[in-house]
């Protein structure tokens, strides 16, 4: 008789506990493979998400360490946002079998694959290794187009309140809000880059497709001879006399890149080294949030375009 | 009242349709007109812009859905090795099977790797190798295919088929994925030349703790070449007698549940810094050898593995890793009156400790040391296997890209109950199809 009531206490014990512990209102935990989508993700989870993100602001995310401690934090993931354009597919496989989560499963809603709501640049027609470390399916570096990161800030919004339903509301406001800035902005860096149609700059890795594009301007020569491939001395040759021969006054360098080899064509070009980042964080001054960095790129760009001999000359 | 309740459902259900095809039909004629409406405008539109910017070359645009739609990935990847080495026997100081198998040229793996989801709850993985012998014929074997579960609740995840055995960390590693040309000869005197590798299934359990902590239990029959030191009866001797360690063997079957090849493995990481993670392993392997009735074998390892890399490397450079794995192994082997040999427990022990430093992108240095010892057996035959020795090999690796590599290596062997051996290799990789991601 005794034991029946301890046993029965202990039931009602455990009940109460397991209760309270569904209960509670807990944190949304989203992960994000890479710092862009990490950023919109803090601006529409703010206090409703624990975000964490996966590749580090000034790490190259093709090449990824797959820590084991990105596996735990995968296995605990309600909402997995990654960009899903062959970017993360030298590490982020491995650490989803590792994590054995069904919520990230792909086809399920908190799986976020956020190249799958917009249309890539330069999916290549032949798919032939010998051209360099080319993506099937097209350029992976697309949320440096603010208006393709609003398509993903819609896609990471509309899951948030998916998920988690009882706060679907305060998301589409943040969502909202987060666009109306956006684009808000994007007109005032459009303008920004009016004088400069059409202006020619160099970068290292072929990153910026997409921003160039967005505005305006042509980023199609790189440090690199092909994609993936580091820079030859004939290749840099053939460069510093083509930015010599055209007057190109701008290199674009990430963090992870070989600045020497950028310092070494500026020396002899006399061009101007940008130090640019697809990341927020990745470089000093573009700390916040996505348009925090959006801004501190124009900006940054802007600056040198405009204290360029060529703008220089045009205005007298 | 139900039956109301009923009736008035049953009539919803019926009604629902007709209504609804009534109104289709209205709608369809509306519909009809309005598409023709907006496909008139489409067309004008269209005109305008071609009008407007004629032939203007833009970038081909496609959606995922279209180039992303191969059911698997395939790739295949061939290791070619030429070299030389002080001895023309070149399987006494090389006696991995992806070893260099001869002075010259060897392909000691080509390996067709395929992989994919099954369906929502299993994905599958395969690797079929090809693999010359010195006689340049070529063997075909099966190595691994095995289907992963995707997601069962509690952290649980199953692994069912033919695998590596999870024991210690270059075990179940594929051979391109090695830092040397060839595997540590503590492996290979514990596993045998192509490592442990069995039918089985294998049960592991991410525990939900904040610091990476998994437990793996694998259960395999633990049988033949590929599990050399539990139920393997060994090489015939020149009397025609199957013999392992000098002790004659009977095949054993599976007998009851302790007949089966137990891996249980613990591993857990820490993050020492941003740029610093270490990895410690601890694993065992227990079951019977064929010896005698009721003889067994334990073989039980720790592992660690550390890596530096800033966090701005450039595509991966620069990087240090330090790898050590230290194995020790009880064999108990069955008395062989015919023979003269007692029953005794052969005991092994060995390490090997390796560092790779990344120096520059696309190099990577080199230097492995190893020990390998046994204890003395009343078997001579078993004393000279399993002497004490030692081997020291430095490598430079150049990488081209991550598809290709070339690597220069230059082993010396210290033997106790041989000559001395020299050997140097090159080492040429290149890979074709869907590039494995890499696991840490």
């Amino acid at each position: 008789m005794k034991k029946n009531i301890i046993i029965s206490q202990t039931i009602l014990m455990l009940t109460v506990v397991l209760t309270l512990a569904a209960s509670s209102p807990a944190k949304l935990n989203v992960v994000a493979t890479t710092a862009d989508f990490g950023a919109i993700a803090r601006e529409l989870g703010d206090d409703l998400v624990i975000v964490s993100i996966l590749a580090k602001p000034t790490e190259d995310a093709h090449f990824v360490d797959a820590k084991p401690s990105y596996i735990v934090k995968l296995a605990h993931a309600d909402v997995l946002i990654e960009g899903g354009a062959e970017l993360e597919m030298g590490w982020l496989p491995p650490l989803i079998d590792g994590a054995r989560n069904s919520k990230i499963e792909l086809g399920r809603p908190g799986r976020v694959r956020c190249a799958e709501s917009l249309a890539l640049l330069e999916v290549p027609t032949t798919l032939d290794r010998s051209m360099g470390d080319i993506h099937a399916l097209g350029n992976p570096h697309f949320m440096t187009d603010p208006v393709n990161a609003r398509l993903a800030a819609e896609r990471i919004g509309a899951v948030f309140a998916t998920v988690d339903q009882q706060n679907a509301v305060t998301y589409r406001e943040r969502l909202a809000a987060f666009t109306k800035r956006l684009d808000e902005k994007l007109a005032v860096w459009q303008k920004q880059f009016e004088p400069f149609k059409d202006r020619q700059v160099v970068a290292y890795h072929n990153s910026w497709p997409y921003f160039a594009n967005r505005f305006g301007i042509k980023i199609d020569l790189f440090l690199e001879p092909k994609p993936g491939i580091p820079p030859t001395p004939a290749h840099l040759a053939d460069m510093v006399t083509r930015m010599k021969a055209e007057r190109i006054e701008v290199i674009l360098v990430e963090p992870y890149q070989n600045r020497k080899t950028a310092e070494k064509v500026s020396a002899e070009t006399g061009a101007v080294i940008v130090d640019f980042a697809q990341y927020p964080g990745g470089v000093k001054g573009a700390e916040g949030g996505y348009i925090e960095l959006m801004g501190y790129l124009v900006n940054t760009l802007v600056t040198a375009l405009k204290n360029s001999e060529t703008s220089k000359e045009q205005k007298k | 009242m139900k039956t109301a309740l009923y009736r008035l459902l049953a009539m919803l259900v019926i009604l629902v349709p007709i209504t609804s095809s009534a109104a289709d039909e209205a709608i369809s004629t509306n519909t009809l007109e309005e598409l023709r409406q907006l496909r008139l405008r489409t067309e004008a539109l269209e005109r305008k812009v071609s009008e407007a910017a004629p032939a203007a070359p833009t970038a081909p645009v496609m959606t995922l859905a279209r180039a992303g739609n191969a059911y698997m990935n395939i790739s295949f990847d061939v290791l070619a090795d030429a070299g030389w080495s002080s001895t023309p026997d070149v399987n006494t100081i090389q006696p991995g099977g992806h070893d260099p198998s001869q002075r010259g040229f060897s392909i000691p793996n080509a390996e067709l790797a395929l992989d994919g989801a099954v369906d929502p709850y299993l994905k599958g993985f395969a690797n079929i190798v090809f693999k010359m012998d010195t006689d340049e014929e070529t063997q075909l074997e099966l190595e691994e295919a095995y289907a992963l579960s995707s997601s069962l609740p509690v952290g649980l995840q199953v692994k069912a088929g033919r695998f590596f055995a999870e024991f210690g960390r270059q075990n179940n590693q594929h051979p391109h994925a090695w830092s040397f040309v060839d595997q540590p000869l503590i492996l290979n005197r514990m596993f045998g030349e192509d490592g442990l590798r069995q039918n089985g299934a294998r049960l592991s359990w991410l525990a939900p703790t904040e610091n990476y902590t998994e437990f793996m239990l694998g259960v395999f029959n633990g049988q033949g070449e590929d599990a050399y030191s539990f139920r393997y009866t060994g090489a015939a001797g020149t009397d025609g007698v199957d013999r392992v360690y000098g002790h004659a063997t009977t095949a054993r079957n599976l007998n009851g549940v302790g007949d089966f090849l137990f891996v249980p493995r613990l591993a857990s990481s820490f993050e020492m810094t941003d740029a610093q993670t270490l990895v410690l392993g601890a694993s065992a392997a227990l079951g019977p050898n064929d010896t005698g009735e009721n003889t067994r074998t334990l073989i039980y390892g720790v592992d660690a593995f550390w890596k530096w890399k800033p966090s701005n490397a450039e595509a991966g450079w620069p990087f240090v890793t330090w790898q050590t794995e230290v194995l020790g192994r009880n064999f108990e082997a069955g008395e062989d009156s015919a023979a003269g040999l007692p029953a005794e427990t052969l005991q092994d022990w060995g390490l090997y400790s390796q560092v790779q430093w990344g120096f520059i992108r696309r190099w990577v240095l080199g230097l492995r040391g190893e020990y390998v010892t046994g204890n003395k057996s009343a078997s001579e035959d078993a004393t000279t296997e399993r002497g004490t020795d030692e081997r020291i090999s430095p490598n430079i690796t150049w990488y081209p890209t991550e598809f290709s590599k070339l690597r220069l290596q230059y082993n010396h062997e210290w033997r106790e109950y041989a000559e001395n051996g020299d050997a140097v290799w090159v080492q040429l990789e290149f890979m074709l199809g869907a590039h494995a991601a890499h696991k840490f």
